[in-house]
């Protein structure tokens, strides 16, 4: 177990989830998704202080977990709020804004 | 022993993730996703970091698995249809993403010290005393994030 092969597991799970959130149409699958990639990064952050010996990498995870759930519920308020007005959840039905 | 363990949980790791984005139903996405999380929590501890895979387990995994099941049974698992938009390009980007993290991992990283974490009372120290201010500012925050979902979430909106 090495810095190198942890970092390569958190780029393969951050990878993963970048497919997901481009080729999802439902808005809670690309949530989900987007969570996949924080993951990957939280894994990442973990190592790195592992391999240098410094706590404050921990603590910023621990903030980041905490800002996530956080971000989580006002996004899922987001989909209900969408599917209530627009009676639709899939993303290519929300496109009003675009050009 | 350490080796063996990694690469269990290495493999678990990347089998949930995969299933997270190709799972047809959205509830099976959801339940991997909450493996892909426990998994990472196995990280943590191998890591040393005992604390964050007991909230990684207890916070993250749990509520966010309750919100999205929640949000599911409200707004529908229902895809309706082509359930994939260009598969193709995404996969394509993602390569991309993951060669250009791996190329850089191995290029600025390689032959980085194994070192370890002290745990527990340390980091209660730290996000206690060096990072107070952070902290209530979290707490602010979430305070925000409450009200914003409810107030986006509720039903009977005045006009």
């Amino acid at each position: 177990m090495t810095l190198v092969n942890l970092l390569l597991v958190a780029a393969a799970v951050f990878a993963i989830g970048v497919y997901g959130v481009l080729a999802r149409r439902h808005a809670i699958g690309v949530l989900l998704s987007v969570e996949l990639m924080f993951n990957a990064v939280n894994l990442a952050i973990v190592a790195i202080s592992w391999s240098k010996g410094l706590l404050a990498g921990v603590v910023l995870v621990l903030f980041g977990i905490a800002i996530t759930v956080a971000e989580i519920a006002v996004g899922l308020a987001l989909v209900l709020l969408a599917s209530r007005v627009r009676k639709s959840v899939i993303l290519d039905d929300l496109s009003e804004l675009k050009g | 022993m350490r080796d063996l363990a990694f690469f269990a949980l290495a493999g678990c790791l990347l089998a949930a993730a995969f299933a997270v984005v190709t799972a047809k139903s959205l509830f099976r996405a959801a339940f991997a996703l909450s493996g892909a999380l426990v998994t990472t929590a196995g990280f943590y501890l191998l890591l040393s970091a005992p604390l964050l895979a007991a909230v990684q387990i207890l916070l993250y995994t749990g509520g966010v698995l309750t919100l999205v099941v929640f949000a599911l049974v409200v707004a529908g698992a229902n895809t309706e249809g082509a359930r994939w938009r260009r598969p193709i390009p995404a996969a394509l980007t993602s390569l991309a993403v993951f060669a250009v993290l791996a190329v850089s991992a191995r290029k600025l990283l390689a032959g980085a010290p194994v070192g370890g974490l002290e745990s527990g009372k340390d980091v209660g120290l730290l996000l206690f005393h060096d990072y107070l201010v952070p902290f209530e500012l979290l707490s602010v925050l979430l305070l925000g994030a409450v009200f914003g979902a409810l107030l986006l979430a509720r039903k009977d909106r005045p006009e």
